[in-house]
């Protein structure tokens, strides 16, 4: 496992992505799949005008308290950042706490990324990688990376089992569609979860 | 059956178990959630003995809705900003008809220039049309108060706007407790209209009134408001015995019990706001939070007792009369009339500009040192104001005003 996040306060997770891959979903899922274990949960998306391609941001809050709070995540716990393309474009590590979670959807190293900077502080095995969109053109057949972040997520953080993320796209995705989403995400987790 | 779903699929939910025998849709952002869910309810036969009717403009909906209920149909729809404006003359109207038909207004920004955030302005546009506005807190409370709005509306036989916050609760998923259909049943009893078309016992609904009768028409209608300050807080606690949850009646209160401070607001506005509270009491005295859940009838005598003993009120809301300041405080300040207290009105989220707790803090700091001026813009850059001041006092011609800040703020960020 990557991590134990423990929810003696509010885990709030920033994610980060274009318009087209699934950013508001994938929030959404998170929410579901947290409120499948038991929690209270907030996903909201940032309010844009969504236009393919435009950066969008999507936000959930994980607690075990009921949850008031209705700003936007200042200082996320985590992020998922679903694009690299938006590291050089918007500043995705804004407000991120010294013990934060960081995954990234890319084949790609942090110095590959050049993020050292940004990411440097953060405690071992805090910043993970995982080639999502890799993952969901083989079992989806279309460049959507949610869900297998979602996978990875669970593993990166330890916040959620495995089966509650599956029941979550399931709930979204039916049929095939779902079948080759829980797949691409279970790929993702177990990349993660039980290194090669 | 608790849920995590999005607001809109909460509110399409609780409506269809209120059994709507018309639903009216013409999409707006950000209410088209709840009527494509609604259609889909409908569609798929979940919600059974509807007709629902896509028609081709806001206008049209609220006409639609208008006829359907004067026939005695249970009649919905939903709109938010423009799609309000554009109906504007059918709200007067389906308020002057008493007909109890419910419309959700997903809370929205008015333009220009255009803006497809969350405010109020839409809802205050209609303020004086003669609709019950009642306001939600939470995608529960919004789901609770349609059910308690279909009850209220019949009582009565006048029209109810629910808010709720476009975006911030429409496009949120969280989790809703939706009640099973034989609880909304027992809860909300068929619709037996006070007047009804029906050509076996024909009579005209919609009468020109002149001046002999339409001061006493309008009166009626005002003292109809005044029997709902005591009808909404009489389904408040029907609703609670039945569902066993605090929605609705004529506002909220948090802490306010020997607070000197009060903050006043409306919305989704009052979650963060208490959370801001709380976190402020660690460093100062308490201050409180009153959440007005029903806003028109506005509960004067209500809000009298529970703001009796303190000695400062600050009203946050997300709208503004232009040229004037505050609304929901202009409100509170009549209504507060003869007391020894202050009142200060905060203008806070226009167009969907975030609220956030270091904002709310802040201001709340100053407010506490009595430092607050009486009209308060939360987060205004005025850096960014006074530049376009500094360009129009050069004279004639110096362009579109909004355009010119959207120019300011690529070379000046977002910051002061």
């Amino acid at each position: 496992m990557g991590g134990t996040a423990n929810l003696a306060d509010m885990f709030q997770v920033r994610l980060h992505g274009r318009g087209g891959q699934g950013v508001v979903t994938a929030a959404e899922m998170l929410s579901v799949a947290a409120f499948l274990e038991g929690r209270h949960a907030q996903a909201f998306p940032s309010f844009g005008s969504e236009r393919t391609g435009a950066p969008v941001v999507s936000f959930c809050r994980i607690d075990d308290k009921p949850i008031r709070l209705r700003e936007p995540i200042l200082e996320p716990d985590a992020l998922i950042i679903q694009d690299t393309t938006l590291l050089a474009a918007v500043q995705v590590f804004q407000g991120l706490g010294p013990d934060g979670y960081v995954l990234i959807n890319t084949a790609k190293s942090v110095e590959d990324l050049g993020i050292e900077a940004a990411v440097g502080g953060l405690p071992e095995g805090r910043v993970r990688m995982v080639p999502a969109t890799d993952l969901a053109l083989r079992h989806v057949g279309r460049p959507v990376p949610n869900a297998a972040l979602l996978g990875a997520f669970a593993a990166v953080s330890g916040l959620l089992r495995f089966d509650s993320v599956e029941k979550a796209i399931r709930e979204k995705f039916k049929g095939p569609i779902g079948d080759g989403n829980v797949e691409a995400a279970r790929a993702a987790f177990e990349a993660i979860a039980v290194p090669a | 059956m608790l849920k995590q779903i999005e607001g809109s699929r909460g509110v399409a939910e609780a409506v269809a178990l209120c059994r709507p025998e018309v639903i009216c849709a013409y999409p707006i952002s950000p209410q088209t959630h709840i009527v494509e869910a609604c259609g889909e309810l409908v569609k798929s036969g979940e919600l059974e003995n509807c007709e629902y009717i896509n028609v081709e403009s806001e206008f049209a909906a609220l006409s639609v809705a208008i006829g359907a209920s004067a026939a005695g149909a249970r009649s919905y729809t939903a709109t938010a900003s423009q799609g309000l404006l554009f109906m504007a003359e059918a709200v007067y109207n389906a308020a002057g008809l008493g007909l109890p038909i419910v419309m959700t207004i997903g809370n929205r920004a008015i333009g220009a220039p255009i803006n497809i955030w969350n405010d109020h302005s839409d809802a205050m546009s209609m303020r004086d049309a003669g609709w019950i506005q009642l306001y939600a807190e939470t995608n529960q409370e919004a789901a609770d108060l349609h059910i308690q709005a279909f009850r209220l509306a019949e009582r009565l036989s006048c029209p109810v706007m629910v808010c709720m916050d476009g975006f911030i609760l429409t496009h949120a998923y969280e989790g809703i407790d939706i009640p099973d259909q034989a609880e909304v049943d027992a809860f909300l009893p068929p619709f037996v209209p006070q007047q009804v078309l029906d050509p076996a016992d024909p009579y005209s609904i919609g009468a020109m009134v002149g001046p002999e009768a339409f001061t006493e028409v309008r009166y009626l209608a005002h003292d109809k408001q005044i029997q709902a300050l005591e009808v909404i807080p009489e389904i408040q606690s029907a609703f609670e015995e039945q569902f066993g949850r605090d929605s609705g009646g004529l506002f909220h209160t948090h802490h306010c019990d020997g607070a000197a401070t009060i903050v006043v607001t409306m919305g989704s506005l009052a979650g963060t706001l208490k959370d801001a509270v709380d976190e402020l009491a660690e460093e100062g005295p308490r201050v409180g939070v009153l959440t007005l859940s029903c806003y028109r009838p506005f509960p004067k005598a209500e809000l009298r007792e529970a703001l009796k003993k303190a000695k400062r009120i600050i009203v946050v809301e997300k709208c503004l009369a232009t040229g004037f300041g505050g609304i929901v405080s202009t409100d509170l300040r009549m209504a507060l009339q003869g007391m020894e207290l202050i009142v200060k009105t905060v203008v806070a989220g226009l167009g969907g500009r975030p609220v956030t707790r270091p904002a709310l803090k802040s201001m709340l700091r100053r407010a506490l040192k009595g430092e607050l001026a009486d009209l308060h813009f939360l987060d205004l850059n005025r850096g960014m104001v006074d530049r376009e001041l500094a360009n129009q006092r050069k004279g004639i011609a110096t362009g579109p005003t909004a355009e010119n800040l959207l120019k300011d703020v690529a070379i000046h960020g977002t910051g002061a």
